[in-house]
């Protein structure tokens, strides 16, 4: 990919962190840590690499993006608004009552693939979409991403065990690896690492990246997106909950909190001063 | 008498997979390595390709049956009944949240289920897919039904549970039979009490009937084989026909058919109901019939129940 097109996703991504912030901090609710650690990723998907059409959402042969980690859905609805799917202005009625955007997705919402919110299920559910794929010879790719802190589900090795157990190479998992959930440190909570080799073990091809060098997520992407060994790929993305606003990153309180006033205008400072020729 | 033919329930899930995964190939079959007992196992010798044995992964079985039905497949999923239960927020979040044309059936339901003890005999299973919304609980009676009612399932829209059960049955359907979702069966009618009974319970409720003519009690029986969505309007019927009820499954009495027939007659029909079921308690390994005689789900413990009833109109 050109130089001017990273440029461009990179670009993308700061506006989204932007509206990020603003729909939680519009709905007083949400969680706006794992948004922020998924947002690069999401871009590169979206803009860059998945066969989706907004004006045809339940397109035949298009690719399905499974958000697993549903309670990051901020991110994922600010992707789909700036993609087209629904206007933009929906994006103020976040968790409000009779809202589109409810606070998890739900499939009712153009360009949601799956009704996130209970972790460990999404994975499951997309090793059920690429044997669907298979049985269909169907082209298209099924990607799902989940959380860290998700991966102490046990439902995500079983779902992994059957993933390279049916040859599901027409797979790709994304581990948001950013670091905190709920209460602390993933690596104080209840470890997951190494986490590379244990997919390696389960039978999968395993790229570690940064999460947040739009370079390096293109790039993987592409391998993942050509690989025909019979095998599904998992995407280590090492990122940063909260990345790119200094209060936030790292922060396990704003897991599933919404900035105030105070808060809102300085992470928006923030954003807006992020170089994006230097982030990542 | 000729002798009735049995076969257990599960028996015709399995023969009807075949059937319908020969007419329709958009059906597909799931299973958590328990085929062999289930009896999808006959689907898999015939359609290898269109079988998942997920393994001892329930949760997994689930997520992948819903990932397959939103792409336009029918998939059935089958276990134990007990073991489903523990994919049982898996079933709420995607299934029923959802609304997908996920097809669970849960076999060795009930003490029925005899020699394998507590840890097998699922007694709550009712109650957990009851309180789903958009899901569809149905307990068929014998094999012929069973057979029914998979192939009802694939035209109906959306998820189900099927209850099955270890155990052979008496055959009381003929191949004429129509089964229809929510249309409770009646198979006898008298106007002193409505006997409302569900899968082994049916057969129980038959029996009783001898047993309450001698006393000159007539019974309607109702093979209630769905139980969500009730069939409230002939509940409502036999509230004001019989006016007491006996609900009989083998299953708790919280949560189960005896709870629908109650929510549904304390809003709208009020009407006295005596509850055969399992009295809230866990079972334990012996013949079902030896269980049944010590949880007090025979005929004759109907037949009581019925005395009680009619006394209370």
């Amino acid at each position: 990919m050109e130089k001017a097109e990273i440029l461009g996703l990179k670009r993308t991504a700061k506006e989204l962190r932007k509206a990020i912030i603003d729909i939680v901090y519009k709905a007083q609710s949400g969680h706006p840590g794992g948004s922020l650690s998924e947002i690069d990723m999401l871009v590169a998907l979206y803009f860059s690499r998945l066969n989706v059409d907004p004006k045809d959402p339940k397109g035949k042969g298009r690719d399905k993006f499974v958000l697993s980690k549903g309670h990051a859905s901020p991110g994922l609805y600010a992707v789909l608004a700036e993609k087209g799917f629904f206007p933009k202005k929906e994006l103020d009625g976040f968790r409000k009552i009779g809202s589109m955007l409810q606070g998890h997705p739900e499939l009712a919402t153009p360009g949601i693939e799956y009704a996130g919110g209970s972790l460990g299920q999404g994975i499951c559910f997309a090793v059920g979409l690429a044997l669907a794929g298979k049985l269909d010879k169907s082209k298209a790719k099924v990607v799902v991403m989940i959380g860290d802190g998700e991966a102490q589900e046990g439902a995500v090795w079983e779902a992994s065990m059957a993933a390279h157990f049916h040859k599901l190479d027409n797979l790709i998992a994304i581990l948001d690896k950013n670091q905190v959930q709920e209460t602390g440190r993933t690596e104080e909570v209840m470890a997951i690492d190494p986490a590379a080799e244990k997919w390696k073990a389960f039978g999968w091809n395993v790229a570690e990246i940064n999460g947040h060098d739009m370079g390096q997520v293109v790039d993987a992407l592409g391998r993942a997106w050509s690989m025909q060994n019979g095998k599904p790929t998992m995407i280590v993305s090492n990122t940063v909950k909260g990345k790119g606003v200094s209060f936030m990153e790292l922060n396990h309180k704003f897991h599933g909190k919404a900035p105030n006033e105070e808060e809102y205008k300085k992470a928006i400072a923030e954003i807006e001063a992020i170089d994006v020729e230097k982030f990542g | 008498m000729a002798e009735v033919k049995k076969e257990a329930t599960r028996e015709g899930y399995g023969k009807a997979l075949v059937e319908l995964g020969r007419a329709n190939k958009d059906v597909v079959v799931l299973d958590a390595d328990l085929n062999d007992s289930t009896k999808s196992d006959y689907f898999r010798a015939a359609f290898p390709d269109r079988f998942f044995n997920a393994g001892i992964a329930e949760q997994d079985m689930i997520g992948m049956a819903a990932g397959l039905s939103v792409c336009g497949k029918i998939p059935y999923a089958s276990t134990f009944a007990i073991f489903s239960e523990r994919a049982i927020e898996f079933t709420r979040n995607i299934v029923a949240r959802n609304k997908l044309n996920v097809k669970i059936a849960g076999s060795h339901a009930g003490i029925h289920t005899g020699e394998d003890g507590k840890s097998a005999q699922a007694i709550e299973d009712i109650a957990f897919y009851r309180a789903l919304p958009n899901m569809a609980v149905i307990q068929p009676c014998d094999s012929v039904e069973t057979r029914k009612a998979v192939f009802a399932l694939a035209e109906y829209r959306g998820p189900s549970y099927m209850r099955l059960l270890r155990n052979p049955l008496p055959i009381i359907h003929g191949d004429g039979y129509r089964f229809r979702v929510g249309k409770g069966e009646v198979l006898a009618e008298g106007g002193d009490v409505a006997i409302i009974a569900t899968g082994t319970m049916v057969h129980e409720a038959l029996a009783s009937i001898e047993l309450l003519k001698k006393e000159e009690i007539a019974a309607t029986v109702v093979n209630m084989h769905t139980i969500k969505p009730l069939d409230t309007e002939l509940i409502r019927k036999l509230a004001e026909k019989a006016g007491c009820f006996v609900t009989a499954e083998d299953h708790n009495v919280i949560g189960g058919l005896g709870g629908a027939v109650a929510e549904l007659c304390a809003k709208e029909c009020p009407a006295p109901i005596e509850m055969v079921g399992v009295q809230d308690r866990f079972g334990e390994s012996g013949k079902p019939a030896e269980l049944y005689e010590k949880y007090g789900l025979t005929a004759k413990h109907i037949a009581e129940a019925a005395r009680k009833a009619a006394k209370r109109r």
